[in-house]
């Protein structure tokens, strides 16, 4: 069974946010919450890069190991998914989350958080598929469907690369032999033991 | 900057570690140079976004991984052994000295020690400390022992209402202390008094002992600034955790979890033992707090000098 990764290849990664854009038209992700987002290093400066990030689906995941209602769980294909109905809002999996990115709305009094929002792979959640319920609380379950993620589908520089983690990486791996270098396979270090195995 | 010393450090260290092992160097995976170098370094990685949202800005943040270690590691494990031993210590206690009488048993006559307006405020800090102290250990601790109980759905539907309960009641209960803070401030200077009271271990241990002590002793001095002190403490972070991202970045968010959870768990066993005292530990001492009465003899033997202070001289007549 494939493990689901995404890769963003830094040396293509044009910062043209169709990634951010596709992913909120595909889920109707609410005003302020952005499931996938372009962060620039050494803006203006010799050696900027721009990295499309989401959640990347940890192999340890952090975000499941701190949650105190234990509201995560993890597909056959290693996505991380989350409960809703169970979600308290306390925000502890964006302290433990090494990536940014669980999000939450802003609901109430103070600051306080409302249910967590993030990245699903284009997998849903615990509903069942393609459901209403499913799609107003996660959007799309693309995977169901036998599709891929929309924002690397989207991606025009194929800079951001979603599917079998080994496939992928055999794919970044083919470039960077090609060109000759790399462009550091952002998170994967952190998100996956061994990284990108080399 | 903190980062880029920090990062500047790490640099020094990995080429030194390079220079002794070559070897290790050679494992850095080529395709990956950068991005593990700042990986390893355990530095944040921090860009520009687009979208308003400032903080999206940091790419990577390693620190989540020790804050984890912390939350999973000695915050449960420390802490919750803490609270077990501190029951297993007042159980002990009880065991072997038993309830602490009134050594000349009760005079039948009282005194007013606290008035109502030192009750409201013990009582609206104590019934707020409750809740947010047990749904503060829920969130740490729940999911070990409440949840195998009742349930994943109902467990949920708790903490959350635990969650906005544990917000509400940090208004008052801070109101609370700030009320007995001032109201009983000058009675917890310590002097000479306390120092000969913690020499004799606060008659506690012995029957027929009976160090002299003012309003409060030694002993209660001590709880009323770790009450005071941790209040603040838990206050701040605790604000910090309520306003998220408003006065601090991730950093100061995830030390301000682990502030308030270490001084909550600290509370939570001070607070066990003074419940203890005042309660089934020893006669009479409820009252202080229940009624706000206390029985004379019982007065006499806890704070000697209060009393004389109270009665002026009849109590001296009657000694
Ligand atoms: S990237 Fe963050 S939210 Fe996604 S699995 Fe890892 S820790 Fe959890
Ligand atoms: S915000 Fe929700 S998902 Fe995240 S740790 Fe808290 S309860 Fe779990």
């Amino acid at each position: 069974m494939a493990r689901m990764k995404f890769l963003c290849d830094s040396e293509r990664c044009i910062e043209c946010n169709a990634c951010v854009t596709a992913c909120k038209n595909e889920h109707e992700v609410p005003w302020g919450i952005n499931r996938r987002r372009v962060v620039t290093l050494n803006d203006g400066q010799k050696g900027e890069r721009s990295i499309s990030m989401a959640c990347m689906h940890c192999e340890d995941a952090p975000c499941m190991a701190v949650c105190p209602v234990d509201c995560f769980y993890k597909t056959e294909e290693g996505v991380v998914l989350h409960s809703k109905d169970l979600c308290i809002g306390c925000g502890y999996c964006f302290y433990a989350c090494p990536f940014g990115a669980p999000q939450y709305p802003k609901v109430g009094n103070f600051g306080s958080r409302g249910k967590m929002d993030k990245c699903t792979f284009c997998a849903g959640g615990p509903e069942a598929d393609n459901s209403k319920e499913e799609y107003a609380k996660y959007g799309a379950n693309r995977l169901a469907e036998g599709k891929l993620p929309l924002c690397a589908e989207m991606c025009s520089t194929k800079a951001l690369l979603a599917g079998d983690g080994d496939v992928i990486a055999s794919i970044y791996k083919e470039r960077v032999s090609r060109r000759g270098y790399g462009s550091g396979a952002w998170g994967w270090s952190t998100a996956y033991k061994g990284g990108l195995g080399a | 900057m903190t980062n880029f010393k920090r990062g500047f450090l790490a640099i020094l260290a990995l080429i030194a570690v390079a220079a002794i092992s070559p070897v290790s160097a050679q494992q850095q995976p080529p395709a990956n140079n950068d991005a593990v170098l700042l990986e390893q370094l355990k530095a944040p990685v921090q860009g520009r976004v687009s979208i308003p949202d400032a903080k999206s800005g940091t790419l990577i943040q390693p620190q989540g991984r020790e804050w984890r270690e912390m939350r999973e590691g000695p915050l449960k494990s420390v802490g919750g052994w803490l609270l077990v031993l501190v029951v297993l210590a007042l159980a002990a206690f009880m065991a072997l000295r038993g309830r602490i009488k009134v050594d000349h048993g009760m005079s039948g006559r009282t005194i007013e020690r606290f008035n109502g307006v030192e009750r409201f405020a013990h009582w609206l800090v104590a019934s707020c400390f409750i809740v947010l102290g047990l749904s503060g250990l829920n969130l740490t601790f729940g999911l070990s022992i409440v949840r195998p109980i009742v349930g994943p759905e109902a467990f949920a539907s708790l903490t959350q209402a635990g969650k906005i309960a544990h917000n509400y009641l940090s208004f008052p209960f801070c109101l609370g202390v700030l009320l007995m803070a001032a109201m009983w401030i000058r009675h917890n200077i310590f002097n000479a008094v306390d120092a000969e009271w913690f020499a004799q271990g606060g008659g506690l241990l012995k029957k027929d002992v009976h160090p002299p002590a003012g309003k409060f002793n030694g002993g209660q001095k001590v709880l009323f600034w770790l009450v005071v002190l941790g209040s603040v403490a838990l206050a701040v972070s605790g604000y910090m955790l309520m306003f998220p991202f408003y006065f601090t970045d991730i950093a100061g968010m995830q030390l301000s979890q682990l502030v308030h959870a270490i001084a909550g768990i600290l509370l939570v066993a001070v607070i066990l033992a003074h419940i203890y005292i005042g309660s089934i530990g020893m006669e009479g001492a409820f009252d202080a707090m229940g009624s706000g009465q206390v029985d004379v003899n019982w007065a006499k033997e806890h704070h000697s000098l209060w009393v004389k202070e109270q009665l002026g001289g009849k109590a001296a007549a009657d000694d």
